[in-house]
């Protein structure tokens, strides 16, 4: 029996090495940027019920239960009597996907000797859509570009080449589009080879042993933890800029025996622009946040997730319903954590992080030759899309992260090869100073970005952003993190969200916001706060009003600096 | 390289220097413990002992090549010089920003790892070189001279210059060093224009940052070294083995330090490498398993693998993404948590887990006695029976079978209602899965299919786990050499002269520019030849040409070897068919009407590799056992069998042990599984294969 145990840890295991091998394959492969630069994609297996088994580490919490609940909805939308070998499902429903048009979720049976066995599904953020484009600006999901239902992409190994024509119809990129969907597609079939090895090692005919010796040790480690805590229920909320309006995000918490409830009763409702959340995408990040603080070494699969159980009123922003728009649900879902940690830090206290930036700061430029004078000649169009971070929240111990992405976990690309990518120019993109909220556990600084068009072009520029006029707020006395800033070189105001146009000549400067501070300022050792002086990560003027140096102490810091002698 | 010349290799490891002299036709060896406080003093003992062995006098050495982890301790420890690093206005953070991401998703209370240079001492300049290599804003040589005065005030004695895009133009760089020397002769200074001339300015100034770091004290070290040799008589060149497996002078390695790191593993796969070639293998995958680490790398065609970035001072359970990347020409390997001192625990999911943390050699393994109370992979080999409790690393450490179990039902067994010896099986069967697991990601990374390899197994811990793995692995064949135990010294002298020059230079094959490629590869020749004839100007050089490829739009490249002929008279639709080629073997099918573009172009000048004498294979092959049997637990059968045990220098070319068998000799125990048997080569290397298959050479 327990020699049993141990082979079935070994298989475990296993499968989540196919699951990463299979993540690994399409990173390889794909044309994106945000799949290949910034880890923007997931990759699982799952039983044949459906049932997710194990899933890739990547940089996506907003994958975590959306992809887990995708194949049940394959297999209902398909139908178990017409799922044959060499069959490779698509779709790019935000509501039984991830969340947007933008990622294409594709999904593959898993056949072993001519039964079914399981499925291998994977999802990635593909470069273009049609549409408007990566925007807020659309009114509807129709305006947001082709809608690909749940459908078959090969049927016994025969491609649908009248979809595959469509596709390349209605795609600003046809050739990386078609190409990151060829990329999904294998990524599965590495998946399935791998799996038929370990069944040939381990002597298996189907998954139904492994699967339930999986679920049932994830299910009570995971209650086990949620047991473990005190239980509670408490309010939590947040209120962000959004587009037009302010948002008023709500939740309430819940810790019971066996699992924890998450509740967006009284948030905001559907927005007019494309910044609404389809409800996997909450389940997802509130999922997310709850893991981290309570279950983070446990895998994700069906059963160590159940135990969370979120719901959010439909018509509301997080549970937005067909056809909202939804391009950027990221930009609210993202602060979808920090707002369950407002209610878990009241029944939880000593845990959870203050507030953080939230959002990823990212920004597309659509550049263009000049259209107030003749264009030089070499003068091109092209999309030029990054990802950015701004601080995160100082934790109950810790600083926060500078210009680190949570709860986002994706990557940023090097300036270099973004200026290889299109005629833009980066002129700036470094640490942002007394932008992290003071407190005896700092907050992470934001970032400061400067970024132009090569001479001859000029460029819409897409802005993605929040915390303009809400801060991330400071935990048990730490100050609030600096707010989002954003500006033309010529002084013009910008809008946190939506396409605007930048004429020759002009920079945009862009100021991302800093992570709140946790804990009262006066309590931060002093050799802390002269740390910060030296760096530059605060002002001399900050460490005399937040932190009570004296300007003698901060005159003495720079004076070790310019002498070499500051640690 | 003369056939009778008398070689010294010498590794400098964590524990021990493994010093190895080839005279006359002969091997002598020997491990000295390392001396931190000055490593030249354990060579020079080192050196000692075997010369006298071998009965010859340090003047008689032709040449020592030297391996070292000092380079990687230092920067693991954080034991460098004042170091500054200048770079352009506006990117004075990139070292800290990193790729702002997080290398763990779930974990609250991360730490990120902090960059080897405070802020306040990273400097930046007004200029600004463009993604073509122009010049959008000049520098200006009034600032120029305030940096210097206010380098100077501050003592710096290491600078580090990184401007982006100076890989397209180095001008901007290389005035600014001209100014900084001009005025303080005695600061060192790197660029990262030579350094490590690539796209992508994280990696690239963070090598750079790590080169000026180490720079002054492995220049001080190399001179003390090459002082301390010539006082004890050894007055002969000394030569370094750099990341990428071969040899460069004591003066290019003093000038690129950076280049010196991970030299012993390199070391290691060289070894593999070069018995590989004795065997006429063309697909091997090398197995270093010791104490702390295990390594796994690719060789094919008896050549390693190589990779132009990886990896130095992970802080965070080895996670990729926790440490610091370093982009040179480097022996591609991975490196995980999985050694014979590795600690075994239960976790949260009542799942067993072995390292990465480990015993070291201080407390050590519970059977060291020596107050390790945790259980090591060690404690599980001991309680399986695959070692010998008297007979451990020479029999320098008894063992203690009762602490080890003790152990393992404390930290294992009671949590799992497991004895002592199912816990030591789930401990091995994890840690054995742990490497096969990171085998096939690595094989799959290389598009390579690990059920036509050949393993080579080394390291002290390599022969106890080689077997198993295999199963895992579904490989048929692994051999375990002789000389295990100081594998890496005896690759060094193996090891060719060799230097790899590269550079980013972005083309389209639409628009393919042959004169510029020709330029631009005999650029790199030059480079790469020059530091080839520091160490030897009359050696014979051979060139390789690598590009490295990718669909437009793609963001991982594959490297594309050219030969002569194509480097010389380039031509796009040839670089094309030969990307298309390897794409296809990669990843199955290539991409209609994609543009391929190149990145980057590299060119590597070596000496001829050593010559390898083949081994004739013992066509012979007599089944032999043993009287003596002792107790082993095999994991394939699940139970306890008796095994015969022999003694390796036993052992006869020709004798063949069927599995479950164990094979001992002073260092380690090769264990034999029940899927296999043991077949002693002429050479004394054992070959372990699957029962009942073709023998090798048969």
């Amino acid at each position: 029996m327990a020699i049993n145990t141990v082979v079935h840890q070994v298989m475990w295991n296993r499968l989540i090495s196919v699951v990463e091998e299979q993540a690994q394959a399409l990173i390889r492969t794909a044309f994106s940027t945000s799949v290949r630069e910034a880890g923007d994609l997931s990759a699982g297996v799952y039983d044949t019920n459906g049932q997710m088994l194990a899933q890739a580490v990547t940089g996506t919490p907003g994958h975590v239960n959306s992809m887990a609940a995708a194949v049940a909805h394959f297999i209902r939308r398909i139908g178990r009597e017409n799922i044959y070998d060499g069959d490779v499902y698509i779709t790019n429903d935000p509501w039984e996907g991830t969340g947007h048009l933008h990622d294409i979720t594709v999904v593959s049976p898993s056949f072993y000797n001519s039964e079914l066995i399981g499925f291998f599904a994977c999802t990635a953020h593909v470069v273009d859509i049609g549409g408007r484009g990566f925007t807020a600006d659309a009114n509807s999901v129709f305006e947001e570009g082709l809608y690909i239902p749940i459908m078959k992409l090969f049927e016994r190994a025969e491609v649908d080449k009248a979809f595959i024509n469509i596709v390349r119809a209605n795609v600003r990129e046809p050739d990386q589009v078609v190409g990151d969907i060829y990329a999904l597609a294998n990524c599965n079939q590495t998946g399935h080879r791998r799996l038929l090895e370990m069944m040939q090692e381990f002597d298996l005919t189907d998954l139904s042993g492994i699967a339930d010796f999986i679920l049932e040790h994830s299910h009570r480690a995971t209650v086990d933890k949620i047991a473990a805590l005190k239980k509670g229920q408490a309010q939590g909320d947040m209120s962000i800029d959004g587009y037009h309006k302010p948002i008023h995000l709500k939740v309430s918490v819940a810790i019971e025996d066996e699992r924890i409830i998450c509740d967006f009763t009284g948030t905001s409702g559907v927005d007019k622009q494309g910044i609404n959340v389809p409800l996997v995408y909450t389940q997802a990040y509130a999922c997310y946040a709850l893991k981290c603080a309570v279950a983070p070494e446990i895998p994700n699969n069906a059963a160590s997730l159940a135990p969370f159980e979120v719901t959010a009123p439909l018509g509301s922003i997080l549970n937005a319903p067909h056809p909202a728009p939804v391009a950027l649900r990221h930009v609210i879902g993202h602060m979808i954590p920090d707002t369950v940690y407002n209610a878990l830090d009241k029944i939880l206290p000593d845990t959870v992080p203050a507030e953080g930036a939230g959002a990823l700061c990212n920004f597309q430029m659509s550049v263009r030759p000049r259209t107030d004078e003749q264009a030089p000649s070499e003068a091109r169009r092209a999309e030029v899309l990054t990802f950015n971070s701004g601080g995160a929240g100082a934790r109950p111990h810790l600083d926060g992260m500078d210009a680190t992405a949570f709860p986002s976990g994706v990557m940023t690309m090097p300036v270099e090869a973004t200026e290889h990518a299109g005629p833009v120019i980066i002129w700036r993109k470094e640490i942002r100073p007394d932008s992290g909220g003071a407190g005896q556990y700092r907050g992470g600084l934001g970032q400061c970005m400067e970024v132009s068009a090569t001479e001859g072009h000029e460029f819409d520029f897409s802005a993605m952003f929040d915390r303009l006029d809400h801060p991330a707020r400071g935990r048990r006395g730490g100050g609030n993190g600096a707010p989002t800033i954003l500006k033309r070189s010529d002084g013009t105001t910008m809008q946190g969200k939506g396409k605007q146009f930048v004429p020759h000549g002009q920079h945009v400067q862009l100021f991302f916001p800093g992570g709140a501070g946790y804990g009262k300022p006066k309590l931060r050792p002093k050799a802390q706060v002269k740390k910060d002086v030296a760096r530059g990560f605060i002002s001399g003027e900050s460490a005399q009003q937040d932190y009570g140096l004296s300007q003698q102490e901060v005159q003495g810091v720079l004076d070790d600096v310019a002498n070499g002698k500051a640690s | 390289m003369r056939e009778n010349s008398n070689r010294l290799g010498v590794d400098i490891g964590g524990t021990f220097t493994d010093v190895v002299l080839e005279a006359r036709g002969q091997t002598y060896s020997t491990k000295v413990l390392t001396t931190y406080a000055a490593p030249e003093d354990a060579i020079i003992e080192g050196m000692h002992q075997v010369c006298d062995a071998a009965k010859i006098a340090p003047s008689d050495l032709d040449q020592i090549i030297h391996g070292t982890t000092l380079a990687t301790n230092a920067l693991i420890e954080r034991r460098g010089a004042k170091t500054a690093l200048v770079t352009t206005e506006g990117f004075r953070d990139v070292i800290e920003m990193r790729t702002e991401s997080r290398f763990e998703q779930y974990d609250l209370n991360l730490v990120l790892p902090e960059p080897l240079l405070p802020r306040h001492q990273r400097y930046t300049l007004t200029e600004r070189i463009d993604a073509k290599g122009q010049a959008l804003r000049e520098l200006d040589d009034n600032q120029i001279e305030t940096l210097v005065d206010q380098l100077e005030q501050a003592a710096y004695e290491s600078v580090a210059i990184g401007f982006l895009h100076s890989y397209l133009n180095p001008d901007h760089e290389r005035r600014v060093r001209d100014a900084i020397v001009k005025r303080l002769p005695d600061v060192s200074v790197s660029l990262s224009c030579e350094v490590s001339p690539q796209m992508r300015e994280y990696e690239r100034f963070n090598t750079t940052v790590a080169n000026a770091y180490i720079k002054p004290l492995m220049h001080s070290y190399l001179v003390r070294l090459e002082s301390r040799l010539a006082d004890h008589g050894a007055g002969c060149d000394v030569f370094l083995v750099h990341s990428g497996g071969g040899i460069i002078s004591l003066d290019s390695a003093a000038e690129f330090p950076v280049r010196l790191v991970e030299s012993g593993p390199a070391g290691g796969a060289v070894f593999a490498a070069h018995i590989a070639g004795q065997y006429g293998l063309d697909k091997v995958l090398s197995f270093d398993m010791g104490g702390t680490t295990a390594k796994i790398c690719l060789i094919n065609d008896q050549a390693p693998q190589t990779s132009r970035v990886f990896e130095v001072a992970r802080s965070y359970r080895f996670k990729k993404g926790s440490g610091m990347p370093i982009s040179i020409p480097v022996i591609d390997m991975v490196e995980i948590g999985a050694g014979g001192g590795s600690l075994a625990h239960v976790d949260s999911l009542q799942q067993i887990r072995v390292g990465p943390e480990s015993a070291g050699s201080e407390p050590g393994p519970a059977c060291y006695a020596r107050g390790g109370e945790k259980p090591a992979v060690t404690d599980a080999d001991l309680v399986l029976g695959r070692l010998d409790p008297d007979n451990f690393a020479g029999g320098s450490i008894k063992l203690n079978l009762d602490e080890s179990k003790v152990a393992l039902e404390r930290h294992i067994g009671e949590h799992l209602k497991m004895d002592a010896q199912t816990a030591a099986y789930g401990v091995v069967e994890v840690v054995d899965e742990n490497m096969a697991n990171a085998a096939r990601v690595h094989a799959v990374e290389n598009g390579e299919d690990l059920a036509d390899y050949t393993m080579i197994a080394f390291g002290g811990a390599a022969p106890l786990h080689a077997g198993r793995l295999c199963e895992k692995l579904g490989i048929d064949r692994v051999l375990v050499p002789t000389g295990a135990g100081v594998g890496s010294a005896i690759g060094f002298l193996r090891a060719p002269f060799s230097f790899e020059a590269n550079r980013s230079v972005y083309m389209r094959l639409s628009e393919f520019e042959p004169n510029k490629i020709t330029a631009l590869l005999s650029e790199l020749e030059n480079e790469a030849t020059d530091f080839v004839k520091r160490c030897d100007s009359n050696a014979e050089i051979l060139k390789e040409v690598k590009v490295y490829m990718r669909y437009c739009g793609q963001g991982w490249e594959i490297p594309i070897s050219l030969s002569a002929e194509q480097a010389t008279h380039p031509d796009a639709a040839t670089f094309l068919d030969l990307f298309e080629r390897d794409y296809r073997n990669l990843f199955g099918r290539t991409v209609d009407g994609m543009d391929v573009e190149i990145t980057v172009w590299s060119v590597n000048a070596t000496t001829p590799p050593t010559s390898v004498k083949p081994v004739t294979m013992s066509t012979d092959a007599r089944s032999i056992s043993s009287q003596v049997k002792r107790p082993l637990f095999d994991p394939a059968l699940g139970e306890v069998v008796q095994a015969p045990e022999l003694r390796r220098d036993e052992m006869k070319a020709g004798d063949c042990l069927s599995g479950p068998a164990t094979v001992v000799e002073l260092e380690t125990t090769v264990i034999v599984p029940s899927s296999k048997e043991a077949h002693m080569q002429g050479d004394g290397c054992l070959v372990l294969q699957n029962r009942g298959q073709q023998r090798l050479g048969a």
